[in-house]
């Protein structure tokens, strides 16, 4: 077999060869920083913070609120996207079609400002976290839709034979074949997937829903520290999505099964 | 069990797989051959119940099979299907592989599918595998336990598509002996193979498929001694040159 000199597979690293690694990236990235900050004569305290500290809190149980809503509803969305655009009722395939290229070709600040401020209106949805929990999802969902078709698409014709010569009826196919295989393949796209939704959530701000950046816009304008305040909720932003990560990786791990070609 | 193709043809968009193929008989143990192109698989797939022909009509027992899902449900109880490779599902170890359609088609208890899985996997020397997911075991174990999957329902009938063309030399005949050895038992069986040993010595009856049709048929031996035509015949010579 050919060697791979750059990539790392099947090399073991020590422990002590792994933490000095991670302290030489740890003092690389702070000293940069702090190099930065000193060379603009900035001096942070974070110290400011504390007081605000019931409202940066609140701010992040929304923050995490909104997500996992939207994280459950853009499932559903997806799930119902992927499907309809292999449906055979015209239709609702060429809907579904639509939908997910209009949402994936827009950015998300303008289908906020569109959905609440028009649609909303229009149709009496006043309430904010509804209204951003719901286009949140509607924008996610185009994405999951495509996590999920890619996934389906990814399972040789071979497997719905071998279902079908088991004697199989179509629900036991989907159930103990098409459903675990193609969780098994999504399951990092979708938890990258959720990362995006937790940070996308931020631009919810702009209609005032009150979740971690916006209170942190209500903060800055009090206390006028507005360096401490977005590093400290970009820190914040980071906990969440770090957390995601890693249990998708723990994940990852106890559904990977290895495909032979 | 007898079997009847009457005039079946299966075209895919705008290529002939099969033309017109006839064959009726009672199958023990028939081998189907011929060059590759010919329209093997597509005449066992077909037999399998997992396409349906574009024309023509297909009798098992002379009953003619519709090739509906909800009728082609109880059929597949009664004839099995090996494939190639990766015939078994990725996710699941060779115990669920096998249990699956015990409990989920033939709607056995838990406890009962495992107990017949294990003494086909105590039989066929896969007790080992019991455990592994499919990536954990070698290609002539995976087929093995495809083919434990295949007849743990008991099937009449069990189809097998090329089992052995993806296998090193050593597992190939750990294969054979195992369909042998199930064949002994009064399995019958279709078998599309390149395997001339097993085809002529294992077999009862051979199918020669050539040209998207029937060309020849007969018992093994006869057909083996005397080709009739002379496509068989460089057929023959060409897949034996090498053979020592």
């Amino acid at each position: 077999m050919k060697e791979d000199r750059f990539l790392t597979k099947g090399i073991n690293p020590s422990k002590f060869h792994k933490i000095s690694h991670i302290a030489i990236v740890v003092l690389v990235l702070v000293g940069f920083v702090w190099l930065s900050v000193h060379l603009i004569g900035l001096e942070l305290d974070f110290g400011t913070l504390f007081q605000y500290r019931n409202r940066l809190w609140q701010g992040f149980l929304m923050t995490i609120l909104i997500s996992v809503g939207s994280l459950v509803v853009s499932l559903f969305i997806g799930l119902i996207a992927a499907l309809g655009q292999e449906y055979k009722v015209l239709f609702l395939q060429y809907f579904c079609k639509t939908y997910v290229q209009i949402i994936r070709g827009t950015p998300l600040l303008v289908q906020i400002y569109f959905f609440y401020y028009i649609i909303g209106t229009a149709w009496g949805i006043n309430n904010r976290y509804i209204a951003g929990i719901v286009i949140l999802s509607l924008f996610e969902g185009a994405y999951i839709a495509e996590i999920i078709r890619g996934g389906i698409q990814s399972i040789d014709r071979q497997k719905y034979e071998i279902a079908i010569s088991l004697g199989l009826t179509s629900y036991q196919t989907f159930r103990f074949v098409t459903f675990p295989l193609v969780l098994s393949r999504i399951i990092p796209a979708l938890a990258g997937q959720f990362s995006s939704i937790i940070k996308d959530s931020s631009l919810l701000s702009v209609i005032a829903v009150i979740e971690l950046t916006q209170t942190t816009q209500e903060i800055s304008a009090d206390n006028f520290r507005m360096f401490e305040n977005y590093i400290f909720v970009g820190f914040l932003y980071f906990l969440l999505t770090f957390a995601v990560t890693t249990l998708s990786k723990k994940w990852e791990k106890r559904f990977h099964y290895e495909r032979r070609i | 069990m007898n079997v009847e193709f009457k005039a079946i043809s299966k075209y895919f968009q705008d290529q002939t797989a099969l033309e017109n193929v006839n064959f009726h008989d009672d199958v023990s143990s028939l081998a189907i051959i011929g060059p590759s192109g010919g329209g093997k698989s597509t005449l066992l797939r077909i037999m399998g119940g997992l396409i349906s022909p574009s024309h023509g009509e297909l009798l098992v027992d002379g009953r003619q099979l519709r090739f509906d899902r909800k009728s082609l449900q109880a059929y597949h109880k009664k004839v099995g299907f090996v494939f190639q490779s990766n015939g078994l599902f990725e996710h699941m170890t060779a115990l669920e592989n096998v249990t699956l359609p015990l409990v989920q088609s033939l709607g056995m208890d838990r406890k009962e599918a495992v107990h017949i899985a294990d003494s086909l996997f105590e039989r066929f020397g896969l007790h080992d595998q019991r455990s592994k997911h499919p990536y954990q075991m070698s290609g002539g174990q995976q087929q093995r336990v495809s083919i434990a999957r295949a007849v743990s329902v008991k099937p009449v009938l069990l189809l097998l598509d090329e089992p052995t063309s993806a296998l090193d030399p050593e597992y190939t005949a750990d294969v054979l002996d195992m369909l042998r050895e199930l064949q002994k038992e009064g399995l019958k069986t279709m078998i599309v193979t390149h395997e001339m040993g097993f085809a002529k010595h294992a077999c009862e009856k051979l199918l020669f498929l050539s040209h998207h049709t029937v060309v020849e048929y007969g018992y093994s031996n006869d057909v083996f001694k005397n080709p009739k035509t002379h496509e068989l015949q460089s057929f023959l010579d060409l897949v034996l040159e090498w053979k020592v």
